[in-house]
């Protein structure tokens, strides 16, 4: 299906993975998330119920298994900055209130946008949208700011390379444009909470995310995402993405 | 240094009284047979009759890079251009630049060996003009002062990225199919980084609130904000999806970036090329 139009050089893969995982070292506890991957790559278009007879949710394959994986980041998201801006850890900065307000509106904003974007793409069908997770933050200390803000940078630049990597995934220029919308969205928030970690310098675009010889931000598979965000143990409910690669 | 009071001083009506020139843009792009007779239109006048104006701009993936490769050729030379100048202050106007002028001149030669790779001859570089006629002196090279130029510096800055981030957007879909979608998506997640990183230096917001250029930003740059008031998305009007302030006009125009056609983003880009 795909044609080769230019070859690439090769992409370094950016540290993303190493950086959900430093989470653990905050003492936040893994929690046994559910998600397992496989490495196919052949899937296209809609499919009924990839597990009708299993009661745990599998995102589904081409279009609507990147639409619910999307949801279930922005899931993540969207809950991760509720809690934080319904206690503020103490002595926050004006500038730093505004930015994760303004984090909490977008992210909640996408989220709705998804599940209502998916349920329409199925028609109704409730049984093929990613139900509603829940979440446990473990020992995060919501009043702490480096934990929150932390945490903020780690998912929003797992979110930019989770958006990247599923690009190719997608078949409808349709959805391809909204999650060109929604990415480069993801990438400022990105840069700002970068900028909050360490002001004045080049981390807004750091070497630690962006290839110094090309240029290129981190773009990562679903599988290395999710198992990422399994780490965490943020995320409750169970599901698998055994239909992405 | 208040800059958003210097800016709302340069506000530029010269610019928009300037005689608006056509110049014919992708001299370049034509000899690789694209038909891309494109006119210049000043950033302001670029909204509505622009698609009278140019032509299309092609719609397939070497059309795509090739306007890239275009972009990041302005880009490249603009921050490299403004490290020479003298005109940035030290500290973090400094490393902000330094950071974004190594990505820029990274992606110009990625781009480069990604054209060649596929066998097809990359545009070459056009002669920049980055005081559109005289409009602008962001380098002090005409000697408007230290601080102006500063501002100006700034402001280009931000119009360039801002341009980038919608025009890669316009481009994906071109892409759609090609090995080069994925590292056109990461360049396109670089350019929202910088952009929100120089954003946040002029005093505002890292996203684009409705279709506001932002305090300070020449009349002369809103074709770049133009579209992003946009709450449709995917036929969804997403102000009615809820109710607060997650869904009020600033909270959904903030989250979802729009695209720009090839056709406007070589409009604006046209003001800074000079014809052959």
């Amino acid at each position: 299906m795909r044609k080769s139009i230019v070859k690439v050089e090769p992409v370094k893969k950016a540290t993303n993975r190493r950086q959900f995982l430093k989470l653990g070292g905050m003492g936040v506890v893994g929690a046994g998330l559910l998600v397992a991957c496989s490495n196919d790559d052949n899937g296209m278009g809609m499919m009924p119920d990839p597990n009708p007879n299993s009661d745990i949710f599998d995102l589904g394959q081409g279009d609507l298994g990147v639409l619910n994986y999307a949801y279930a980041l922005e899931q993540l998201e969207a809950d991760f900055y509720t809690k934080v801006v319904n206690s503020f850890y103490a002595n926050i900065s004006d500038e730093e209130m505004q930015v994760l307000t303004d984090l909490y509106y977008h992210e909640v904003n996408h989220r709705d946008f998804f599940k209502t974007a998916i349920t329409a793409a199925v028609d109704g069908n409730t049984d093929l949208v990613l139900p509603t997770l829940e979440f446990d933050y473990g020992d995060l200390d919501f009043n702490n700011r480096e934990q929150v803000l932390t945490t903020a940078s780690v998912l929003e630049d797992t979110g930019v390379a989770a958006y990247n990597g599923a690009g190719r995934l997608i078949s409808n220029p349709g959805y391809l444009l909204l999650a060109g919308k929604i990415v480069s969205v993801e990438a400022r928030h990105a840069s700002a909470i970068r900028t909050l970690l360490n002001p004045g310098s080049a981390d807004f675009a750091g070497d630690d995310y962006v290839t110094t010889d090309t240029g290129l931000a981190a773009a990562l598979d679903p599988s290395v995402v999710l198992s990422a965000v399994g780490d965490t143990g943020f995320i409750q409910t169970p599901f698998t993405a055994n239909n992405l690669p | 240094m208040d800059i958003i009071k210097f800016l709302d001083g340069f506000t530029n009506e010269s610019l928009l009284n300037e005689k608006p020139s056509r110049r014919d843009m992708f001299g370049t792009l034509g000899s690789l047979g694209k038909k891309a007779v494109l006119s210049a239109i000043p950033f302001g006048l670029a909204t509505m009759p622009n698609k009278t104006f140019a032509q299309d701009s092609g719609s397939d993936p070497v059309s795509a890079l090739q306007l890239a490769l275009t972009l990041e050729y302005l880009e490249g030379e603009f921050y490299d251009l403004a490290l020479q100048s003298g005109v940035l202050p030290s500290g973090r106007p400094e490393t902000v630049y330094m950071q974004i002028s190594k990505h820029e001149q990274a992606h110009v030669d990625f781009l480069i060996a990604g054209l060649e790779g596929a066998g097809v001859t990359p545009v070459e570089k056009p002669t920049f003009d980055f005081t559109a006629g005289g409009a602008f002196d962001p380098f002090n090279d005409n000697g408007v002062g230290q601080e102006t130029a500063y501002a100006q510096l700034l402001a280009l800055a931000q119009a360039f990225e801002d341009t980038g981030v919608r025009a890669y957007k316009g481009q994906a879909g071109n892409l759609l199919g090609s090995d080069f979608l994925t590292p056109a998506l990461q360049i396109h997640a670089v350019e929202a980084m910088h952009a929100s990183e120089v954003r946040r230096l002029r005093g505002l917001k890292g996203w684009i609130t409705n279709n506001e250029r932002g305090a300070g930003m020449p009349e002369a740059t809103q074709a770049v904000y133009n579209g992003e008031e946009n709450v449709t998305q995917g036929g969804v009007d997403v102000t009615t999806l809820g109710n607060g302030a997650a869904f009020s006009m600033e909270a959904s125009t903030e989250a979802y970036d729009e695209a720009l056609s090839g056709d406007d983003a070589v409009a604006i880009a046209s003001l800074f090329i000079v014809s052959e």
